[in-house]
C-alpha cells in the first residue's frame, strides 16, 4: 500500500516548520549554552506540586466536568476579575482546555468556515496558521516591525480586511518579539474591529509577564467582550508546562461550541492538573510577583547586552523574549543561528521561524540565570567580532 | 518589602556595580551609594564566598550543637550568647524556641576537635544546663545554593 497517498492531503500539505532541521542539530549537540527555549527555568511553585500529589493520593482521579471543575472555572473567572476587571459565568463563559494550544485550536474551529479569513499578525508563535489551514480557512499574515514595536496598528489592521475576514488573532505580550499592546494601541485597533464586526481570538498566555505597568485585555474595552475568545493559561505564568493547562473565557454561545469540540476531541482536561491549578491561582500571586520581578532584572540586563556587542534591540515588555536585528552582520536569520551554533555552541532560534517577517532578527530568551546569559553573550560577542574579521 | 538591590546582592554579591544599575534601571553611582549607606548601617555585615568544603584538600568539621541555658537574672541569654561568640571555633550563634536555647555551629578540623572544644569550653560556662552535639556529615542545600546534585536544565537547547 502506499500510504503516502492515503493520508490527508491537507495533513501533508501543512508546511513543515522550515528550522526543523536546525532545531534537530541544536537539540542534539552537547555542551550548548542555549538561549533557546520558551518556557520558563522555574519550577512550578511548591505548593502547587503538593496540591497535584495530595489530589492524587486521596484518589482523585477520575474525568472531570467536560468544561473542567467547575471549582477551577470559579477560580479562573475570580482571577480573571482581579487581574484584568473581566467579568465571566463560570458556568457557561469558561472552558478549560489541554493548554493554551487546544483553546486555539478550538476557538478556531468554533468560528471558521471554509474560506473565512483569520489575520495573523507577525512575527507570532507558530500555530495559528497551520491550524487555520486545517480548519479550510485562510491564513493573512499582518507582518509587524521593530519601528512599531511589533505592535498592530490600526492602518495595517484596515487595509487588510476584505469582506472575508472573520477574525484577528492577537498575539500580546508576544512570542517572540516581547512586544505588548497598551491600553492605547487596544482602543486604538478596537474602533477598527467594531467597524468591521471582527471576532478577536487574544492569545493572553504571556499577560502576567508584563513589565512597566500591568497587562490590559481587549476583552476589557466597551463592546468587546462580545466578539473576544480570552486565551490563557498556567504554562507562563505559574511556571506548569508539563502540567497541560489552559483555558478559554468568551461568550456563552462560543464556549458552548467549543465546548462540543473539545468533548469529543478530549473529554476534559488532565484532572491533577487542575487540582493543583486552583492552588496556583488562590495562593500564588507572591511567586508570580517573584519570578516577574527575577525576568525583569534579567530583561534590562540581556536587552543593554546586546546593545552593547552592537546587536540593535528594542526594548520589548512583555513576555521572556528579546528580538535583536541581526541585519548589519548580513546574514540571514538561519545561517546567522546555525554558525553561531557551530563556531560557539550558542543556541538562539533564528526569527524566521515566527514568520517572514521575522527574517532579519534572532530570538533570544531570557528565562536564564544572570550568569548563564552573560556567558552567552560573551560567546556571541566574540562571535561577532570573527564574523567581522572575516568579512573585512 | 526587601530593596531588590539586596536581593540580587544576595543572589550573588560579586554582581558588578555597573551589571547591577542596568538591572534595576538605576545609576551606577545610585547603587554605589546605597551599597555604601547599606555598609555603613550594618544592614550588609560582610561578603564571603560560599565554600564547598568537600572539593578542598583540607580537615574540615563542621557540627551543631544544642544548648539549654539557664538565662541570667538582668541579662536574659545575652551574656553568654556574646560569650560563646567570642571563640573563634564558632562559626555562628542563635537564639532559639522550641526545645532548647542556643543554637551553636562549631568547625573544626576533626571530629575530636568539635568534641573537646564542647566539652572543655561550652559545656562548664556557667548557665550551660545541657549540650547535645549533631555532627554534619553531608550538605545538600546552603544558604539558597544547591551544593550537591546540582539540578541540570532538562529543557533542550531550543523550543518555540
Amino acid at each position: 500500500m502506499d500510504l503516502e497517498k492515503m493520508l490527508s492531503s491537507r495533513a501533508v500539505e501543512l508546511k513543515p516548520s522550515g528550522i526543523r532541521r536546525f532545531f534537530d542539530i541544536a537539540n542534539e549537540m552537547e555542551g550548548v549554552i542555549s538561549l533557546g527555549v520558551g518556557e520558563p527555568d522555574f519550577k512550578t511553585p511548591y505548593s502547587v506540586r503538593r496540591a497535584g500529589i495530595e489530589n492524587l493520593q486521596i484518589g482523585k482521579t477520575g474525568y472531570s466536568a467536560n468544561a473542567g471543575l467547575l471549582e477551577l472555572r470559579k477560580a479562573i473567572c475570580r482571577y480573571l476579575e482581579r487581574k484584568f476587571s473581566l467579568s465571566y459565568d463560570p458556568k457557561k463563559e469558561i472552558l478549560v482546555t489541554v493548554g493554551g494550544s487546544e483553546a486555539i485550536d478550538l476557538a478556531i474551529r468554533a468560528f471558521l468556515n471554509p474560506g473565512d479569513e483569520v489575520l495573523i499578525p507577525e512575527p507570532c508563535f507558530v500555530c495559528y496558521d497551520p491550524i487555520v489551514r486545517l480548519t479550510d480557512g485562510v491564513p493573512v499574515a499582518l507582518p509587524t516591525c521593530a519601528e512599531d514595536h511589533f505592535r498592530l496598528t490600526p492602518e495595517k489592521l484596515e487595509r487588510a480586511i476584505t469582506p472575508k475576514t472573520k477574525m484577528l488573532i492577537l498575539p500580546y505580550p508576544n512570542n517572540p518579539t516581547g512586544g505588548v499592546m497598551r491600553r492605547e494601541h487596544l482602543e486604538a485597533i478596537a474602533e477598527v474591529i467594531r467597524r468591521h464586526d471582527l471576532i478577536v481570538l487574544s492569545d493572553e498566555i504571556y499577560a502576567e509577564l508584563t513589565y512597566n505597568g500591568k497587562h490590559v485585555s481587549i476583552a476589557e474595552l466597551p463592546d468587546m467582550k462580545e466578539r473576544t475568545i480570552v486565551i490563557n493559561g498556567f504554562s507562563k505564568t505559574f511556571a506548569m508546562t508539563g502540567w497541560r493547562l489552559g483555558y478559554a473565557a468568551g461568550p456563552a454561545p462560543a464556549i458552548k461550541q467549543m465546548t462540543k469540540i473539545h468533548q469529543y476531541a478530549i473529554m476534559c482536561a488532565p484532572t491533577t492538573s487542575q487540582y493543583a491549578a486552583i492552588e496556583a491561582l488562590d495562593h500564588c500571586e507572591e511567586n508570580i510577583c517573584q519570578m516577574r520581578e527575577e525576568y525583569n532584572s534579567r530583561r534590562r540586563y540581556i536587552v543593554d547586552a546586546f546593545n552593547r556587542i552592537g546587536l540593535p534591540t528594542f526594548e520589548p515588555e512583555g513576555a521572556f523574549y528579546i528580538f535583536p536585528c541581526i541585519k548589519s552582520t548580513g546574514l540571514l536569520s538561519e545561517d546567522f543561528c546555525e554558525q553561531l551554533l557551530y563556531s560557539k555552541r550558542v543556541a538562539v532560534v533564528p526569527g524566521d521561524a515566527f514568520g517572514k517577517s521575522g527574517e532579519g532578527y534572532i530570538r533570544v530568551s531570557y528565562s536564564y540565570s544572570v550568569k548563564h546569559i552573560t556567558e552567552a553573550v560573551r560567546r556571541i560577542d566574540a562571535f561577532l567580532q570573527e564574523l567581522k574579521e572575516k568579512q573585512s | 518589602m526587601m530593596d531588590r538591590l539586596l536581593e540580587l546582592l544576595n543572589d550573588d554579591a560579586r554582581t558588578d556595580a555597573r551589571d547591577l544599575a542596568v538591572m534595576l534601571g538605576t545609576t551606577e553611582e545610585e547603587v554605589k551609594r546605597k551599597i555604601a549607606m547599606y555598609e555603613e548601617q550594618g544592614v550588609i555585615r560582610g561578603y564571603k564566598p560560599l565554600l564547598d568544603y568537600e572539593k578542598i584538600d583540607t580537615q574540615y568539621v563542621e557540627a551543631v550543637i544544642e544548648i539549654r541555658v539557664t538565662p541570667k537574672k538582668d541579662f536574659g541569654f545575652e551574656e553568654i550568647a556574646q560569650k560563646i561568640s567570642g571563640y573563634h571555633e564558632v562559626d555562628s550563634v542563635y537564639l532559639m524556641s522550641g526545645g532548647y536555647d542556643l543554637h551553636v555551629q562549631v568547625v573544626g578540623k576533626t571530629f575530636k576537635d568539635v568534641a573537646l572544644f564542647v566539652s572543655h569550653r561550652l559545656a562548664p560556662l556557667d548557665g550551660v544546663v545541657s549540650t547535645a552535639t549533631h555532627f554534619v556529615l553531608s550538605r545538600y542545600k546552603d544558604r539558597g545554593v544547591i551544593i550537591s546534585g546540582l539540578p541540570e536544565d532538562d529543557r533542550g537547547n531550543v523550543s518555540l
